[in-house]
């Protein structure tokens, strides 16, 4: 079967493509993260009710929304990899685990250092919380299903498979807030009337989103073309050893 | 059909005569039960309020010791290659190897668990919600448990890294498993939680068979 982005499965097409959006991911990521850090440490207003520590949440909000973002990306690659065949596909997806992992990390981090002044306790078992813990331990697993394997074929394949069975818990997390009474606070962003922030705060909040999602884009294809140069020395070395 | 119920009574045949499987299950459940009166103190209160909690923690546990065993044997004297060529579908077979699974070593800690809960100074009312919830949970578990069962056929640390991969998947059923108790406990309705645990079982059923049966297709090729 041939779908339109077969064609990007071919690691030189990918590399070449690569080569291109590289320079002007890691522009972006700059220019973005400068203006939104000028923009949510100084320009912004201090909240309300929550002063200052309302910064905290600039970078909290975009690491948790990349978190989401980086293990619906596994999934994808992992089903792609699973029903085509690509190798490639396997690679993104072995590629973004580690990344969407300190995303995780960053996200209950600067959730549990805002939580101590706002809510008196760095921890409460809340759904939100506890199903963001669960996704950290649902991207260990995957790095670890993959590394356990002398066949690194079989390594991606299972870890294909437990990353689309832990897909389950992206929706759960994404409405916990909606579905159970939590203290962590609603959505409040993305939602039917739009969204419950002022724009002075909002706009912060989107250039640290982009600049996020700038900085992973970056860090992916560095770290996609370094595994597949790390692969051809293998296989260098290997011909080597065989002559 | 057939087929289905030859290899359920193969492996039932299998743990009978190698009865030690089932018994260091049930050996282990009850020992880590008897830690936590160990560790907490032996303050009936306390222990009455989290005896449930106490129980299905052990069960996870227990579950997941029992799992590498479902298809590990099988995986290494070859009777998995065997299976996988049967002429019955790979995912029924699978349920049968599921339900066996369940029946040799779920099913003994159900058994159990009224003595254990005894033990724990357990409400009389919390009885029959914990045996409700254990008999419609502890499936669940060996669903969910499957999967990693067979992805870390061959894998090295397979023990570690499958409670590592399903202990998070657990949870869901462990919430709702000791919320149902807690609600009977409490004199509430523990209706919802048993549906919740019902949906999650047939959810399991519908689709843990088809990720275990890849699973299992990779590792024997």
């Amino acid at each position: 079967m041939n779908v339109w982005f077969s064609k990007f499965a071919n690691p030189n097409r990918f590399l070449k493509v690569s080569s291109v959006i590289e320079p002007w991911a890691t522009r972006f990521t700059f220019a973005l993260f400068g203006v939104g850090l000028c923009f949510s440490l100084f320009i912004s207003p201090p909240d309300y009710q929550q002063g200052e520590t309302v910064r905290i949440m600039y970078v909290h909000v975009p690491s948790a929304w990349m978190a989401l973002f980086c293990y619906t990306v596994m999934a994808i690659c992992s089903g792609s990899y699973l029903i085509w065949k690509h190798p490639l596909a396997s690679i993104i997806g072995k590629e973004t685990a580690p990344i969407g992992a300190c995303f995780t990390f960053l996200a209950l981090a600067t959730g549990s250092l805002w939580g101590q002044p706002m809510w008196g306790t760095w921890w409460v078992w809340d759904a939100r919380l506890t199903s963001m813990l669960v996704l950290l331990f649902l991207y260990l697993g995957y790095i670890a299903l993959q590394e356990a394997f002398d066949d690194r074929v079989r390594g991606s394949r299972a870890a294909a498979v437990i990353a689309l069975v832990g897909f389950l818990n992206v929706p759960i997390i994404k409405f916990s807030v909606d579905w159970w009474n939590t203290l962590h606070q609603p959505a409040s962003v993305f939602k039917m009337d739009g969204p419950s922030i002022h724009s002075s705060m909002l706009t912060p909040l989107f250039l640290m989103a982009l600049a996020f999602k700038a900085y992973y884009i970056w860090l992916l294809l560095v770290r996609v073309r370094s595994e597949l140069v790390a692969g051809k020395v293998t296989r260098w070395k290997q011909r080597k050893v065989a002559d | 059909m057939g087929k289905f119920l030859e290899i359920l009574k193969r492996d039932l045949r299998l743990a009978f005569h190698q009865g030690t499987d089932s018994l260091i299950v049930v050996a282990f459940f009850t020992l880590t039960i008897a830690l936590f009166p160990l560790g907490i103190g032996p303050d009936q209160e306390i222990l009455k309020e989290s005896s449930p909690a106490i129980i299905w923690v052990a069960a996870l546990l227990a579950s997941i010791l029992s799992l590498n065993r479902m298809f590990e044997t099988d995986y290494e004297d070859g009777s998995l290659e065997l299976l996988c060529v049967q002429p019955i579908t790979l995912e029924v077979a699978v349920i049968a190897k599921i339900l066996g699974h369940w029946l040799t070593t779920a099913l003994p800690l159900i058994v159990i668990s009224p003595i254990l809960g005894f033990f724990l100074n357990i409400p009389w009312e919390g009885y029959l919600g914990l045996l409700a919830s254990l008999t419609l949970g502890t499936p669940c578990l060996s669903l969910i448990g499957s999967v990693g069962a067979a992805l870390v056929l061959g894998a090295r640390r397979g023990t570690p890294l499958l409670a590592l991969l399903i202990l998070p998947l657990y949870i869901p059923v462990l919430i709702f498993g000791v919320s149902a108790v807690d609600a009977l406990i409490q004199g509430n309705s523990p209706q919802p939680h048993f549906f919740i645990i019902g949906g999650i079982l047939l959810g399991g059923l519908a689709l843990a068979p088809l990720a275990t049966a890849a699973a299992l297709r990779q590792a024997v090729e």
